[in-house]
């Protein structure tokens, strides 16, 4: 058995660098053991928009940026055997298989071992009233008839297979971001059900790496406080794992960015709420006795994760229709422009107090008050002594048109607002609600499946 | 006594999950745990956040790590999908946290090397 696993992460949310895991995959070529690279590419509304696209065509539904964070490395992966773990696959996970299958043969590459994992899905499994039953810190689902999409957080047993299988490449849809780097270590290391305290070092490891760069220098830096050497390029992160579950985590040679142990704590709790109890679906993770040491240069150990069994109950996101956002920008600069938005601003309300009295309407002064305001208050549009103010207005509302009346007022302040209202910007887009539900675990039936050559 | 801003002594990071937000606050040096313990309390910490209602204010404490773990409930507005404001994570909110005042002995050396302290 190998003495230590190499995980690097490629990529910490959807939108992330698509250039950033070729000095992962580089680094990672160069380490002597079993090597995985993970995407981590699915937030709660991502695979909402997923399954909107996948019902407009049955073949997409997958992470649209797919193919660009795949293309890079593929062939750098395969050559290496750095085997890839990702979510991408989304809301479909079958269909980026063969996504990846075409990119590879487009390269003129072997066609690579894919496996794919499906079994999150529970729309068609549990009624709309089932799911409400089952929801868990607060009521959105109550009376909803349309539930847009409804996953499961799948362990890592389903990756498990499709690694032992001998999948090169496993496209998931929605599974615990950690599974993602546990799946690998119970692969390589065969740990089991009951190894708690393995599984929950295995975990830890997957919820340092799932944020790509936040824990090598990204989401971090204050000048003059906290300072990040060539942020610009910073370095995506590379766990260095034993049979015990001890974590050193680095990062490529050459790049930007920083691990020490101010990095890596504020990772650790990054989203935790108890600390002596992080739920997933392998095991429940005790963070309490976890150290941290500095061990060179950008390296740093991690140790002391605590396991116990895991829950009795998968938690899910449920994704409804929220409506309609609407948003709508003006701008006044120069002598007197925050009493000239203010003024602005009380003429839309007024008008809406008028046209629509039930619509709730959000006012931001960007260059005054534009994060620390409250929604229903008129922000105070001279608190930075600005001479240079924009506007934001924004309502959301289940009735079609009901968002357009406030936009269209924001815009009408050209002619009959302030003297030098200018740069009016308006857009809508739907928004999606979601919901947590608890479901048993008998409604989970993970499968893996290797992807036929020529598929 | 000597007076320095939080964040002349801790990191803190933003994290969010639907309308709860946590902080993380990392001491930057463990020796100052105690001092923090003390002063960034749950009743404090609520009092930061008063103008957005939290409903709860947990503060876990994590000596091994020198750092904290605040969870405010109901303090984001609905979340990133229903909040109306620009920032619905909460990822700014962060630095709300390390404007506390802080009274350090006059003999701790961040006393004298804080970027905005005053003897009082």
């Amino acid at each position: 058995m190998a003495d230590t696993v190499f995980i690097g992460g490629g990529a910490g949310f959807a939108g992330d660098r698509t250039d950033a895991a070729g000095p992962v995959v580089d680094a990672l070529a160069a380490c002597d053991g079993p090597r995985f690279l993970m995407f981590e590419t699915l937030a709660e509304r991502t695979l909402a928009l997923a399954q909107l696209e996948r019902r407009r065509d049955p073949a997409r539904g997958y992470n649209p940026a797919l193919e660009r964070f795949i293309a890079p490395i593929l062939a750098r992966c395969l050559a290496a055997k750095i085997r890839i773990v990702g979510n991408f696959g989304a809301a479909n996970p079958q269909a980026a298989a063969r996504r990846i299958a075409d990119v590879a043969r487009q390269l003129g590459l072997k066609p690579p071992r894919i496996a794919y994992i499906d079994g999150d899905d529970l729309s068609g499994m549990l009624t709309p009233a089932e799911l409400t039953a089952r929801e868990t810190g607060g009521s959105l689902l109550a009376g909803t008839p349309d539930i847009i999409a409804a996953n499961l957080y799948l362990g890592a047993e389903p990756i498990v297979q499709a690694l032992d299988q001998g999948a090169e490449i496993v496209v998931t849809g929605r599974v615990a971001d950690s599974a993602l780097a546990l799946a690998p270590l119970m692969h390589v290391f065969r740990w089991q059900t009951g190894d708690w305290d393995r599984l929950a070092a295995g975990t830890l490891c997957g919820h340092l790496l799932e944020c790509g760069a936040q824990i090598t220098g990204g989401y971090f830096a204050d000048p003059g406080h906290k300072d990040v050497p060539d942020l610009a390029n910073v370095g995506y992160p590379i766990a260095e794992i034993d049979a015990a579950g001890t974590i050193v985590i680095g990062k490529p040679a050459g790049t930007g960015g920083r691990v020490d142990r101010q990095t890596v704590v504020e990772q650790i709790l990054y989203e935790i709420h108890d600390p002596a109890a992080y739920l997933a679906p392998d095991v429940v993770l005790d963070l309490t006795a976890v150290t941290v040491a500095e061990i060179g240069r950008d390296r740093v150990r991690v140790a002391g994760a605590r396991g116990r069994p895991a829950p009795e109950t998968l938690k899910a996101t449920v994704c409804v229709d929220g409506g309609v956002l609407g948003e709508a920008e003006i701008s006044y600069a120069g002598a007197n422009a925050a009493a000239r938005a203010r003024l602005a601003a009380d003429i839309v309300l007024a008008r809406m107090r008028q046209r629509a009295p039930e619509l709730a309407i959000r006012v931001d002064a960007i260059g005054a008050v534009s994060i620390l305001g409250t929604s229903g208050t008129v922000p105070d549009t001279g608190a930075s002594g600005s001479r240079d103010i924009r506007l934001r207005f924004a309502a959301q509302s289940a009735v079609p048109g009901a968002v357009d009346i406030l936009l269209d007022e924001v815009e009408a302040l050209y002619c009959a607002g302030p003297a030098g209202g200018a740069g009016v910007r308006r857009h809508t887009r739907p928004r999606l609600a979601s919901a947590s539900c608890l479901i048993e675990r008998r409604f989970a039936r993970p499968r893996a499946i290797m992807l036929e050559e020529g598929a | 006594m000597t007076t320095v801003m939080l964040r002349d002594l801790a990191n803190a990071r933003s994290g969010d999950k639907g309308n709860r937000l946590n902080i993380a606050l990392v001491c930057r040096d463990p020796a100052h745990f105690s001092v923090i313990a003390a002063q960034v309390t749950e009743a404090r910490v609520a009092d930061v956040f008063a103008s957005r209602h939290p409903t709860r204010v947990v503060r876990y404490a994590l000596p091994n790590l020198a750092a904290f773990n605040f969870v405010l409930d109901d303090v984001l507005e609905g979340g990133v999908n229903a909040s109306l404001g620009l920032d619905g994570h909460g990822k700014s909110l962060s630095f709300l946290l390390l404007d506390i005042p802080i009274q350090l002995e006059a003999d701790d050396p961040r006393a004298t090397r804080g970027t905005q302290h005053q003897t009082v």
